[in-house]
């Protein structure tokens, strides 16, 4: 039920946001986030919830950075300090 | 003019109804007979086949299509799945009360051009009115032939045979849900009539082992009842199932999946792997089959796999619930 | 390193036996559509938890939303899994003369309401942290736009208490569902979306309390192959991680949380199968209790008898443990919550086999 998409902004106007899911629009409230045309955004039930401050190539990379963070997993991956 | 119950009372107004309205658009020597029935020549064919469906879509008409042409579409279909011929339809109407004759007449047309599309001649019907509130319910059953030879049916799949699937999946489910939710978007039904896509294939002499139409219920209840009928495994690869993205996203916007969407013009078909190159050639240059792809194999064992782009895989079932009510 | 890199280590895992919770149903729903359970080694066991707000509802609520559904010159306006859940006697969508509207988004029932003077629209406002913000600005448009015939039957719940609740109760003995030798939960699968707006160092906090490691995953599978392999690395720590960094950050959507402190305040909340937990939901504060339909004391819970779900979502039995699960309990003829939401676990596990 906390079905949120990534879509990407056509325009706002009066608070309302016109934003576009590869070819499906739906008009989402945009009260709680700033957003401009272009913008990606998430949106989950009519409602802008965030901003997305990534592109999926950049999020990937984010996530393999935070797993790298996290002191046992060296040993999981299977890596040595060479391979790093 | 509004239809009201004298239409529907078999007297004057019904036959103006029918002469002014259906025959009128469905025009051939042996419904202009206005006989009773309607006595067709046998063909140089053994086997009939005969297939019955009613259609009770709302709103009746919607991008891409209307309810005249998935009454026309979806029994032609039916027949053509078997491998037949198809030749002959009656169309039957219940008719609201409240109903305009216009609304009546862009069915009847719509039917009519689906008709010659598919080579079929409407032969038969009846019209009867009800009170209500402007919906039309139709239901036709279509006749064809079946050539001496062909055998397709759900229970002959055979392990290493391949699935092909005609094209895009969930495009009529999308297109009538999005005009129900308000989501506007450029997605339009498929509905069809395959006739050239499956004689073109039946002509070159591909060995089709099963097949079926993506109707209500989608992929995953078609693929299921196969593999239980056939009592083998079919396996399918999901990066390769085409997809429009706006269909895709759709369907992640509302916690759908693609898999139980209906269509009304695509098939899936299990053949012989050797004959997959020729097959898929045949059905992309034909009709309604550019975005045709290969889609899984056939193996030993039971129900339908998926394997997900991850390489995970999970079991697909029918779809369970009732889905979208009234799509078709 | 990729996604495949992220399957090969999972797949190499050899350490011991470990029990991960997905919190949250959209997660349950994410992780079987990726066929992540059949990647997993049989040491790691991924369990649903109570993030499904349909799942944890409590029969009197469905009873309530009946029975305003059937008075006169009243419609209840609501997402679509709540109209299959089961009340006492039955659901919201076969119920004979049951008015409901059913919405893709809240705010199209300000649409209803100005449209129909007459009626009376209802929302079944339920759902997590992700969904309060919505609600908080419907009310505030409702107040804006002088609206009098729409108000909220709210049920919202919020994630904080209820994991605490599961920690708690969390028992080495196992019961008559729990024949195998996973005993404990060991990390949790935080909710992307919750965290979106709250923010994760609200999970860094949890963390912290019951010394046990969070990460925060979207709903792709590479975000969830890395929470589960940092989970894996880190029991027994009180660990928080993002794998959601493009959408989550530490303090979460500030906006969004001063306007849903605006209009709601915490409350006790009554969980389907698991009882009442203190301050573990919202409610409509005193100044807008007038748009309130009588959400207050909707506690009594009718649980058919031989129904787990409590347990199914507690962690505490698998589903297809429960004795009904397949048999008298399948989705198309469902007894409990979590085989009727599209989101609950046992749904998830009947459908795509899942063990």
């Amino acid at each position: 039920m906390c079905v949120a998409m990534p879509g990407r902004v056509l325009s706002v106007m009066d608070g309302i946001a016109r934003v576009d899911f590869d070819g499906n629009l739906i008009e989402a409230r945009a009260d709680l986030v700033q957003v401009k045309e272009g913008d990606r955004v998430l949106v989950h039930a009519g409602l802008i919830i965030q901003k997305l401050s990534a592109t999926e190539a950049e999020e990937m990379d984010a996530i393999f950075a935070e797993l790298r963070s996290a002191a046992d997993l060296r040993e999981i991956m299977g890596e040595s300090d060479e391979n790093r | 003019m509004k239809i009201t119950l004298a239409e529907g009372a078999g007297g004057v107004s019904t036959a103006r109804l029918i002469s002014e309205v259906f025959a009128k658009h469905f025009q051939n020597p042996i419904l202009a007979g206005m006989e009773d029935a309607a006595v067709l020549p046998t063909e140089s064919f053994s086997q009939i086949a005969l297939t019955t469906d009613s259609f009770v879509v709302t709103p009746l008409f919607f991008k891409g299509g209307d309810i005249g042409r998935l009454a026309v579409a979806g029994t032609v279909n039916d027949l053509l799945m078997r491998g037949a011929t198809p030749r002959y339809l009656t169309a039957a109407f219940i008719i609201e009360t409240g109903t305009d004759t216009d609304t009546l007449e862009k069915i009847a047309r719509s039917m009519a051009e689906t008709a010659k599309e598919a080579g079929v001649l409407i032969v038969a019907g009846d019209t009867k009115v009800v009170e209500g509130d402007g919906q039309v319910f139709i239901n036709t059953t279509g006749v064809g032939f079946v050539p001496a030879g062909v055998e397709i049916s759900a229970s002959r799949a055979e392990v290493g045979d391949v699935v092909l699937l005609s094209g895009t999946l969930g495009d009529h489910h999308a297109a009538l849900l999005s005009a129900r939710m308000g989501i506007e978007n450029a997605v339009e039904s498929d509905a069809a009539p395959l006739t050239a896509m499956v004689q073109e294939l039946l002509s070159a002499g591909i060995r089709l082992h099963a097949m079926r139409d993506v109707t209500r219920g989608g992929l995953g209840t078609v693929l299921t009842e196969i593999a239980e009928a056939s009592g083998v495994q079919i396996e399918l690869e999901e990066e390769s199932l085409p997809l429009t993205p706006a269909v895709k996203s759709f369907c992640g916007l509302l916690g759908l999946s693609p898999l139980y969407m209906g269509n009304e013009g695509k098939l899936i078909a299990l053949l012989p792997a050797e004959e997959a190159e020729r097959a898929i050639e045949i059905v992309r240059s034909s009709p309604y089959g550019k975005n045709a792809a290969i889609i899984g194999t056939v193996a030993a064992g039971d129900g339908v796999i998926l394997r997900t782009p991850l390489g995970g895989r999970r079991k697909i079932g029918p779809l369970v619930g009732e889905g979208l009510p009234r799509i078709c | 390193m990729r996604t495949a890199d992220l399957v090969q280590a999972i797949a190499a895992y050899d350490g011991k036996p470990l029990t991960i919770m997905e919190v949250c149903g959209t997660h349950t729903a994410a992780i079987s559509e990726c066929g992540i359970p059949s990647l997993l080694p049989s040491t790691i066991r991924l369990i649903s938890g109570p993030g499904c707000p349909v799942c944890v509802t409590v029969s009197a609520y469905i009873d309530r939303l009946i029975q305003l559904a059937t008075s006169p010159n009243t419609c209840v306006v609501s997402f679509g899994d709540v109209l299959r859940v089961k009340g006492s006697s039955g659901d919201l969508r076969s119920t004979k003369g049951a008015r409901v509207e059913m919405v893709y988004t809240p705010f199209r029932a300000l649409e209803l309401a100005e449209s129909d003077p007459y009626t009376t629209f209802v929302f079944a406002a339920v759902g997590f942290e992700t969904t309060a913000p919505l609600y908080a600005l419907l009310v505030e448009q409702i107040i804006a736009r002088g609206i009098d015939n729409l108000k909220l039957l709210t049920a919202l719940k919020t994630m904080p208490a209820v994991i605490r609740t599961l920690c708690q109760e969390d028992n080495t003995g196992g019961n008559a569902c729990t024949a195998d030798f996973f005993s404990t939960i060991d990390g949790f699968i935080a909710p992307g979306h919750v965290a979106t707006v709250t923010g994760s160092a609200l999970f860094g906090e949890l963390a912290q309390e019951v010394g046990k490691p969070f990460a925060v995953a979207g709903f792709t599978a590479p975000s969830l192959l890395a929470a589960i392999l940092a989970l894996a690395g880190s029991a027994g720590r009180a660990e928080v991680y993002n794998f959601y960094p493009s959408a989550v950050t530490a303090e979460g959507n500030l906006e969004a949380l001063a306007k849903v402190d605006r209009y709601f305040e915490p409350c006790n909340a009554a969980w389907r199968g698991l009882g009442t937990i203190p301050h573990s939901g919202l409610r409509l504060r005193e100044a807008f209790a007038h748009l309130d339909a009588g959400s207050d004391a909707l506690t009594a819970d009718h649980i058919p008898a031989g129904c787990h779900c409590g347990q199914v979502i507690a962690g505490k039995c698998a589903p297809a443990n429960c004795p009904m699960f397949g048999k008298a309990c399948t989705p198309e003829s469902p007894i409990g919550a979590c085989m009727v939401s599209m989101e609950g676990a046992c749904y998830h596990h009947y459908i795509n086999d899942r063990r």
